[in-house]
Order: C-alpha cells, then structure tokens, then sequence
C-alpha cells in the first residue's frame, strides 16, 4: 500500500498535482476575469458618455486599500519561505498578517461600497454602476474565498497531519497572488483609466 | 491523493458519494441516460407540433398541455430550448466526458485513481444539483425556460412578463452544470499529465485519452466565459443591472445585446469541439482496434486535435453573420473557420487510412463506428456550407443550421455514446450486451438518424425557419409538409429503436454473459486489468513499453496484437 501510495504521488510531469491544479484552476479565472474585464472594456467604450472616477470614486481609499493588498502578497510571500524552511511559528505570524491585511481589504471596501450608496450610486443605477460593482465584487469574493482557505490552513497547521500538507500552503499563495493580481488590473481600468 | 482515498465499501453512504472514478463515472452514466430519454421525449413532442400543427398530442397531450391536448406556442417554445440545453449540458457532456471520460481515463493512463477524487466526487454532485434545478424549473410560474438553448438577451433577460422564473433558474442550473464540467476539466487535465504510469509518454497515449485532455482544455478555458456571461445576464433579471439591455425596457442607458452574442458563441464554438473531440478519440481507437491495424497517421491526429483546439477559439464570428457584423470581420471568420476544416479531414483521412486494407471485424463498436465515419462526413461538410457568409445568410436560423448541428452533435455524438458503452460496458460491468441486439439497434438508429435530418436538410434549403411553433403559416413552406411529417415519424421511430438498446442494456447489467478480461484483443491498459477492474484498478503500477495500437504483429499463442505494458521482442 506505501509502495503503491509512493507510485501515486509521483507526479508525471515533476510538478505536484496539487500545484498543477492550482495553475489549471487560474487559467480557467484568468478566463472568467477576462470576459467581465472584456465586457467591461467594450460596454465602456460604446457609451457615449462615463462617470469621471476621480470625481465618483474616492481614490485615496481605493489607492490604500490596493498598497494594503499588494503588502499581503508580501505577508504571503513570507508565509510561504517560512514554510519552505520548516518554521512553523514564523508562517503563522505571516499567514495571520496576510489574513488580518485581506480582512482590512475587505472593511475598507465595504466603506467604499457604502460611500458610493450613500452618494446614489447602487448596482441598479447605471452601466458604471453595473460594472464596478459587478467586477469589485467578484473580486470581493474571491478575497473572501482566499481568507477561508488561510484561516482553514492557519487552523489547520495545528495539527500533526500538516507536515505532509506543507505543498498547501505554496498553493493558496499562488491563488492569493492571482487575486492581487486581479485586483490591479481593476484598480488600473476602473478606477485609474 | 491519500492511500485509503476509496473508503471500503461499507455504508450505503461511502458507496453513493464515492471517489472511486469507475463509480462515480457510473453515476455520469445513469444520470446522462435518464436526461437523454427525458430530452428525447421532448424532441417527439416538437416533431408531433411541427408534423401535425395545434393539433391534439396522442396519449400524452391532456396530462401536459391540459384540456384538449395541444400544445401553445409557449409549451414549444419550453420544449425547443429545454431539449437542446438538456441534451448539451445533461446528457451529451454527462455521457461522453463525465461517464466514459471518467472511468477510462485513469485505467488507460494506468493510473489508480482521477488526480482529485473528491474534487471529482463534487462535480458530479454539483451536475446532479443542477439537473434537479433544471427539473424544478418547468413547476414554477411561467413555466421553464423558453429564450431558446443560446439564451439570447434581450428576450433572455428582460425583466418584463414575457418570461417566467424558470428562465432564472435555467440560468443557474447551467452554470452548475458548468461549474460542474470546469472542475472535471481541471480534474481531466491534471490526471493525464501527472498520474501516467511510467513509460506512457505522452506520444503512447490512446487517441481516446489524447481527446479527454484537448476537450478538457478547452473546458477550462472556454466554460468560465459562458459562466461570466450567464452570470451578468442573472444580474440583469435578478439585480436591476442592464448589460444586456437597451431601448425602452432597459432601467439605464449602454447596455449591449450584442455582445453576450459574442460572449456566448466565444464558448458557445469550443463547445462543440468540447462535445465531438471525445468521439474523434473514441473513433479513432476503435478503427484500429477492430481494424486489426495501427491507428493511421497517430501523431498527424494528435497534431490535428491540436490545431482545432487552438483555432476552435477565433472562429465565433461564424455564428453571427447576420447579427450586423462587418463584412470584412465576416471574411476573416470564413477564412478561420474554413481552417478548421483543413486538420478535420486530415483526422477523416486517417480514419480511413486506419480502415484501408485492415482485417475488419464488425463486432458492435466497430458498427457504431462505422456509422459515426458516414454521419460526421455529412455533419463536418454541411459545416463548410455554414461557414461562408454568403450561403449562411441563406441559411442562417434555418432548418438546414439544424439538421448541420444534429449531424454532428446528435449523430455523430450519440453513435459516438453508444459505441463507447457498447466497447466498454464489458470493463465497466464485467458483463456483455447482446451483440446481434446491438446491430440491429445500430442499423434501424442510423437508416432513421438519416430520415430524420435529411428531412431537415430539405426544409432548412426550402427556407423553413427553426423556433416557429408552426411554420406552415407561411404559404411557401406548403411543399414541406410532407417531410415534416416524414420527420416527426421518423423521430418516434428513432425513440422506439433506443427502447431496444435500453431494454438490452439493463437486461444485460444483470443477465448479460460474464465478460473477460480483454473480450476485444485490445492492447490499452483498461483491458490488462480484470472485467470490472478491482478497486485500485491495478494490482501493482503497471510499466509501460509500447504503443496503444499494436495490432496486426504477432505474438505468442496466435495473439495478433502486443498490450501496451508488454515488451516486444524483435527476435
């Protein structure tokens, strides 16, 4: 039974099956953005008329919660060399401020939801409307999906059993840089363009 | 992948939600047949409408449509767009990629197991979830969805009375259903770069397994963009967005119908490819096998594969012709979908090459495969028609675009389906089907496949347009009753011939005689093992030192043919 467990785990193309998958996982994302992002481009370049974002948008917001989200690809990063070494309590301090900088992200966009309600601005109240809230919050999402999963392995990495999960780690982060990735383009074409 | 990932059979409940991908491949199996039936009830009732106009249906019509038993154009509506949507996303994709893919992959690339069986496990139960959605859908006010299986908006996502929830939940139950194949894509994908056992190089894969992982590459790709548009398409009936929307009905200005049109068929092209690749594959084996020869051409079919995957994304265009696209947009996708056609014929010749001179034997699969070579050759053809823009115009939303589609994705996919369960339902059941039943059931499919869409081609040239509950309102389509009505019995004559394979189906689930190991003499690694496999599949890793069509050289004791996992001897 080892023996043929061993067979399994020997990955036919060197790289871990968990890893390839992540990567099979983010082209199919790279897709999904893509068509919102495409669809975006296209509606907004067919409209005859577009929201200024430096007057619609509060940017300085915007602008901090993007350097809090890049610094948590940062947090992630050194998430993941800490587990690479073997030093568990030093990934834990890396994955909990990763987590606590992904949970600011997601508070300071709820202000700017509410900021932009507040000032007539909802889902249903134009194509701007429409798309910013559409793509931000499928973004939203994904962040929120990103902080289950690193709450799960923080919690996770408690027990025994983690030591040969350590691979999940790298594979979360490469799901959190996607979103950070995600998350600048938006930022460039939503609220920079 | 942990040791100990298949639970012993213990509970009622490890053996219903199982990773084991013979089981779960199984489950595909059943639930793609009971859609097929159920989507195949609905094609009689449009053929009844479309033979004999508003008039009562026979047996059934009081229990549908109520009082008197006709069917309004609304019902014909429902059942036009929840026929093709079934048959794509609940029973052609179940079947071939969710059931065969599933359970052979694995045993053909020696593998114990898909890469991720929960992850596999889940899909299945996220398809399951999106057919009872889809099922739920024709009991709400309003009925089920009726916007046709492209869900065009604006009539898609108007939030006016002209459409019922069902519409909404059409919407989630596909892309459940797409969820679904994007996770068994990524699944399929992993599975066959990582857990080939060692010698199986990637040019000794079977042409089966080679298409599972084209076809899932282009699920995952192509899956998320349809997903990306239903959802804003949902926004729009459910969150007072207007992507979609213009004129008088849309709540703010910009939205652009048109361009779900492109997101759509942005998936909506690949997915044919998704659909017929699993067959080219299947096909393409079986020739050899029952040819007794190597497949012709092996690398020049992966390479052709190859290059419909990589075109199959810029050709959508051709599915827009007259939705007021640029003449000079036009030519580009006529020139780009005329490619297509080039490495298409390159795999039909190889199938011929295959068959040429070979030691053919016609036992079941062999039939049904035959049968796939003649009804793709009209299918792929016809599609030459549709690609230039001149002719498709004509053409375009008419019965000739029909019969085109069903050829391919009817025909070719169910000949495909059948062939497939009747070359592995010995491994998958360690039983056999009545071969004679099987010809037979073949024979009567094909002559009535036949009847059935060349009809259609007859009335697409006369100009009789799809969706129209009846077309004979217009005077000039007077001449094409005759071959309606030659449709519809056609179909029901279709319907009862599948009654034959179902009844020897199950009938030989429980009754058929015991089957042997490799009761083909084929060289693939699902036949080294026993009928069924035992739970891991393989007893230790198998090594593998060959090619998958090794047939037609002689080896001890009159074999004619060398397994993959056995060293030839060239003394």
């Amino acid at each position: 039974m080892t023996a043929e467990a061993v067979d399994l785990e020997r990955p036919a193309t060197g790289v871990a099956s968990g890893k390839l998958g992540v990567w099979i996982f983010l082209a199919s994302e790279v897709m999904f953005f893509g068509a919102l992002v495409g669809s975006y481009l296209v509606l907004r370049m067919g409209s005859a008329s577009w929201p200024l974002p430096a007057a619609t948008l509060d940017t300085t917001l915007l602008g901090i919660n993007t350097f809090v989200l890049i610094t948590s690809s940062v947090t992630m990063v050194n998430a993941v060399r800490a587990a690479e070494r073997g030093d568990l309590p030093a990934m834990r301090r890396s994955l909990l401020a990763t987590i606590l900088l992904g949970g600011t992200f997601l508070g300071l966009k709820a202000f700017d939801y509410a900021h932009l309600v507040g000032g007539g601005i909802t889902i249903g109240s134009s194509l701007f409307g429409a798309c910013y809230f559409t793509l931000t919050g499928f973004h939203g999402l994904h962040v929120l999906g990103g902080l289950v999963t690193l709450v799960s392995l923080l919690l996770f990495s408690r027990r025994p059993a983690f030591a040969r999960r350590i691979a999940w780690i790298e594979n979360a982060g490469l799901y959190w840089h996607f979103v950070d990735v995600v998350w600048i383009v938006l930022f460039a074409i939503l609220v920079l363009l | 992948m942990t040791p100990g990932a298949h639970p012993r059979p213990a509970g009622l409940l490890a053996r219903v939600f199982s990773t084991d991908h013979k089981v779960i491949g199984k489950q595909y199996l059943f639930t793609g047949i009971f859609f097929l039936f159920f989507a195949g009830l609905m094609a009689l009732l449009i053929r009844w409408q479309l033979a004999y106009p508003f008039r009562s249906v026979p047996l059934v019509g009081g229990l549908l449509f109520g009082k008197g038993g006709i069917m309004g154009g609304e019902h014909y509506t429902m059942l036009f767009t929840m026929h093709g949507s079934l048959m794509v996303f609940f029973a052609v994709t179940p079947i071939l990629i969710g059931a065969m893919g599933n359970f052979v992959v694995p045993l053909q690339i020696g593998a114990r197991d898909m890469a991720y069986p929960r992850l596999n496990a889940t899909s299945y139960w996220i398809l399951f979830a999106g057919g009872l959605v889809m099922a739920a859908s024709f009991f709400v006010p309003g009925g089920a969805a009726s916007a046709g299986w492209t869900n065009y908006p604006p009539l898609s996502s108007d939030r006016g009375v002209t459409l019922g929830q069902g519409q909404t939940l059409w919407l989630l139950g596909i892309v459940l259903a797409g969820t679904s194949t994007l996770l068994g894509a990524i699944n399929f994908v992993a599975t066959i770069l990582n857990l080939r056992a060692p010698g199986m190089t990637l040019r000794r894969l079977p042409l089966a397994t080679w298409s599972y992982f084209f076809t899932s590459v282009l699920n995952v790709l192509w899956v998320p963009v349809v997903a990306a548009a239903l959802i804003l398409v949902l926004l729009d009936r459910v969150a007072g967005t207007s992507f979609f929307l213009a004129g008088a009905n849309a709540p703010f200005e910009g939205g652009q119908p048109l361009l779900y049109q492109h997101l759509f068929w942005g998936f909506g092209h690949p997915e044919v490819y998704i659909l017929i690749l699993p067959v080219w594959g299947i096909l393409s084996d079986l020739l050899s096998v029952f040819s007794r020869k190597p497949a012709f051409g092996y690398r020049v079919s992966v390479i052709a594969m190859a290059a419909i995957v990589a075109v199959s994304g810029i050709v959508w265009g051709h599915h827009m012709f007259t939705s007021g696209m640029s003449p000079l947009l036009g030519k580009a996708f006529v020139l780009l979908t005329l490619a297509v056609s080039v490495p298409t014929a390159l795999l039909f010749l190889n199938w011929l090459g295959t068959l040429w001179k070979g030691s053919i034997r016609f036992e079941p699969p062999m039939v049904y495969a035959l049968g796939i070579v003649f009804v793709f050759a009209v299918g792929g053809l016809t599609g030459v028609f549709n690609a230039l823009q001149a002719f498709d115009i004509y053409i375009h939303d008419t019965y000739f675009v029909v019969a085109h589609f069903h050829y391919t994705l009817a025909a070719s996919v169910f000949l495909g389906s059948f062939a497939a369960i009747s070359y592995w339902f010995p491994k998958m059941f360690g039983r056999r089907m009545n071969a004679r039943l099987s010809v037979v059931h073949f024979l009567l499919s094909f002559l009535l496949l036949n009847v059935v869409f060349l009809a259609m081609f007859r009335m697409g040239i006369a100009g009789m347009p799809r969706r129209v509950a009846d077309p004979f309102v217009y005077e000039y389509l007077q001449p094409m009753r005759g071959w309606s009505v030659l449709a519809g019995w056609g179909t029901l004559g279709l319907g009862l011939v599948q009654l034959l394979f179902a009844w020897d189906f199950f009938r030989s689930l429980r009754a058929g005689p015991a089957a042997p190991a490799n009761p083909w003499g084929a060289a693939t690694l699902e036949w080294s093992v026993a009928s069924p496999p035992p739970p891991h599949n393989f007893e230790r890793t198998p090594r593998v030192a060959g090619g998958p069509h090794e047939y037609g050289r002689p080896g001890p004791g009159g074999r004619d043919w060398v397994p993959q996992d056995e060293e030839v001897s060239l003394t």
